[in-house]
């Protein structure tokens, strides 16, 4: 069994329908301090509704959540972002229109003078730490004061990680953090996430690339039609057992997958 | 012209286009319509069309009052939102600000108990109507889920209905002196940029402006990023709102009566001399700075086709034609910058 201290997410019976439609069937998760793992699964398997329950974009039919040995009720993303959950989502949560630092400091701008809706910003402070977490993650962004909305695929990736990655978060979820990008782009993301690694962060991270998951992880979690149907240690698996665990097929079908 | 830095760092990377203020173009639009008319004024009427100081007097005092409207209409814009209901609004809260503005001598005030009072009572009383009428929006926007267009355009018919109701359709005049005073004169320009200056200032350097640019860029980043996406959208409609008032407050005491039906189509012109000044109607792009230069081009096509003999009807097809190009040529900008 595990220690209870050293589990920092938890889920029980988690479940969730939309309609009658059961997107995801008492899903029973477990992650530990610092401990890197991967969410697998066919298109359509829940591991987008198990992600949106945690971080409270959707709030779960029945089931619980604990984080840090608390049980929680997250009714909003601000509450699990307030609580150290830190998400990367797949559609680049992004304001075009906004430079770099007003990206990072979305929503937790620091501020000049404190005063409701109508406090002012300080910019300066912001740019400051904006630099400081960039050059951190060794990204390459010419000029932060451009628009988003004019980087690369890659930067605008990089941007967002990096806003997960640099408020001291204790548990940060990625959601295909690399399906639109290119080999370099892709290494890059990869080295901030190894970076995590090395600072005890925990990642939950969703991917259909086997490959990348097995060279990132500890541990895998295979969804398949709303239920989990198992969790394997990354250095005791192989990519085969993985793809007949995702599509629920005999050995050796899919020996030629081209997934891996 | 370009400084770079070969190594990636942070140094900032400009080209000479980055070197002029944002609304240099635009500028240019208004510089060339001033142009046009100066030229045709020479032809046509053998007169200068701008060094006139009456012309002028009047171009500013025109465009001070929609400039009012149009500044709470850029920060909707902004946010990706619409609002028709800004001239409707100007007559209901104009009609309300009026009634507490009137003087003892003349006999059938609508309150014959509160007349005489102080000027700052009626101004208060519109931009206070301004900004429940604009909270309504808001809340059927932000809260009911409303798109921005059928909650206005329902705002538009209902605040007129209200405009009508509130003295059963007769107009409200005989004002005290000092409210007289708002409308005359250099006053109402000087509320106009005040206001500008105030609302330039609030969506460049405060969380306010952040948010509202934010929303209008990505709505579901924004909601991700836990800003109250509702909350926010309630709060940038009631401002209108309380812009609308403020605007009423100046037209009444300019035209020294109010009706319910003042205001007509100035939502249009509005909304025109935000678009002409740049800001997207796809949201997240935009300036206040733009949208007085957009009054103003707006404001010299009016008075250069009144200064021509050119009926109001070819005014009307003009600005028409011109707000329809503005859009086409933001989205053909847009266009361009998504297909990069």
């Amino acid at each position: 069994m595990n220690n209870q201290d050293d589990i920092i997410l938890r889920t029980e019976n988690l479940t969730k329908r939309y309609g009658g439609v059961h997107a995801l069937e008492e899903a029973n998760f477990t992650l530990k301090k610092g401990e890197h793992v991967a969410i697998v699964g066919d298109n359509g398997a829940g591991k987008s509704t198990f992600v949106r329950q945690i971080t409270g974009v959707e709030q779960p039919s029945s089931g619980d959540i604990f984080f840090e040995g608390q049980r929680v009720e997250f009714n909003s993303p601000l509450e699990a972002r307030e609580a150290g959950i830190e998400s990367v989502f797949q559609d680049l949560a992004l304001c075009n229109d906004l430079d770099v630092p007003s990206n990072l400091f979305l929503g937790r701008e620091e501020l000049l003078f404190k005063f409701g809706p109508f406090s002012i910003l300080d910019e300066k402070k912001m740019m400051q730490k904006a630099k400081e977490v960039l050059e951190r993650t060794a990204i390459k962004i010419p000029n932060l004061s451009n628009h988003v909305g004019d980087m690369s695929g890659g930067q605008r990736q990089c941007v967002a990680i990096s806003r997960s990655a640099s408020f001291a978060s204790k548990l940060i979820i990625m959601d295909e953090p690399t399906a639109a990008l290119g080999v370099q782009e892709t290494t890059q993301v990869e080295n901030i996430i190894r970076g995590l690694k090395e600072q005890g962060v925990p990642l939950i991270l969703i991917s259909h690339n086997l490959r990348q998951v097995f060279n990132l992880v500890d541990k895998i979690w295979v969804f398949r039609r709303g239920r989990i149907v198992g969790e394997v240690i990354a250095a005791e698996t192989d990519g085969n057992e993985i793809v007949s665990m995702i599509t629920g097929m005999q050995d050796g079908v899919h020996e030629k997958a081209s997934y891996i | 012209m370009t400084s770079s830095s070969s190594t990636g760092g942070y140094k900032t990377v400009k080209s000479w286009k980055d070197w002029l203020p944002k609304d240099v173009s635009i500028l240019m639009v208004l510089l060339g319509t001033v142009f046009i008319f100066e030229v045709l004024g020479w032809f046509i009427a053998e007169q200068s069309f701008i060094f006139n100081t009456q012309r002028l007097t009047i171009i500013i005092l025109q465009m001070s009052i929609i400039g009012i409207i149009a500044i709470g209409v850029t920060q909707i814009i902004i946010m990706a939102g619409i609002d028709l209901s800004s001239g409707s609004a100007l007559a209901f809260t104009g009609i309300v600000a009026a009634s507490f503005a009137q003087t003892s001598e003349y006999t059938r005030a609508v309150y014959p108990a509160l007349t005489d009072m102080p000027v700052l009572l009626p101004i208060i009383a519109g931009i206070l109507v301004g900004f429940v009428l604009g909270g309504i929006n808001g809340g059927l926007i932000g809260y009911a889920g409303i798109p921005p267009f059928i909650a206005t355009l329902g705002m538009l018919v209902a605040a007129r209905g209200l405009a009508r109701w509130y003295t059963s359709g007769s107009q409200v005049s005989f004002f005290i002196d000092d409210y007289a005073i708002l409308g005359s004169g250099i006053v109402p320009v000087i509320i106009f940029l005040t206001t500008a200056m105030a609302f330039h200032l609030l969506l460049r350097y405060t969380r306010y402006g952040r948010y509202t640019y934010a929303i209008g860029s990505n709505e579901q980043a924004a909601r991700v990023a836990g800003i109250n996406i509702r909350a926010h959208k309630l709060l940038v409609y009631t401002l209108a709102g309380g812009l609308y008032g403020l605007a009423a407050v100046v037209e009444t005491s300019r035209t020294l009566t109010a009706q319910s039906g003042a205001g007509m189509l100035y939502e249009l012109d509005a909304i025109a001399a935000v678009v002409i000044g740049g800001t997207s109607l796809m949201g997240g792009k935009g300036r206040i700075t733009g949208t007085i230069i957009g009054v103003c081009i707006l404001g010299v096509i009016t008075s250069g086709f009144t200064f021509l003999g050119i009926g109001s009807f070819y005014t009307n097809i003009v600005k028409g034609i011109i707000i329809v190009a503005a859009v086409a040529a933001d989205q053909y900008s847009n266009n361009k910058n998504a297909n990069r």
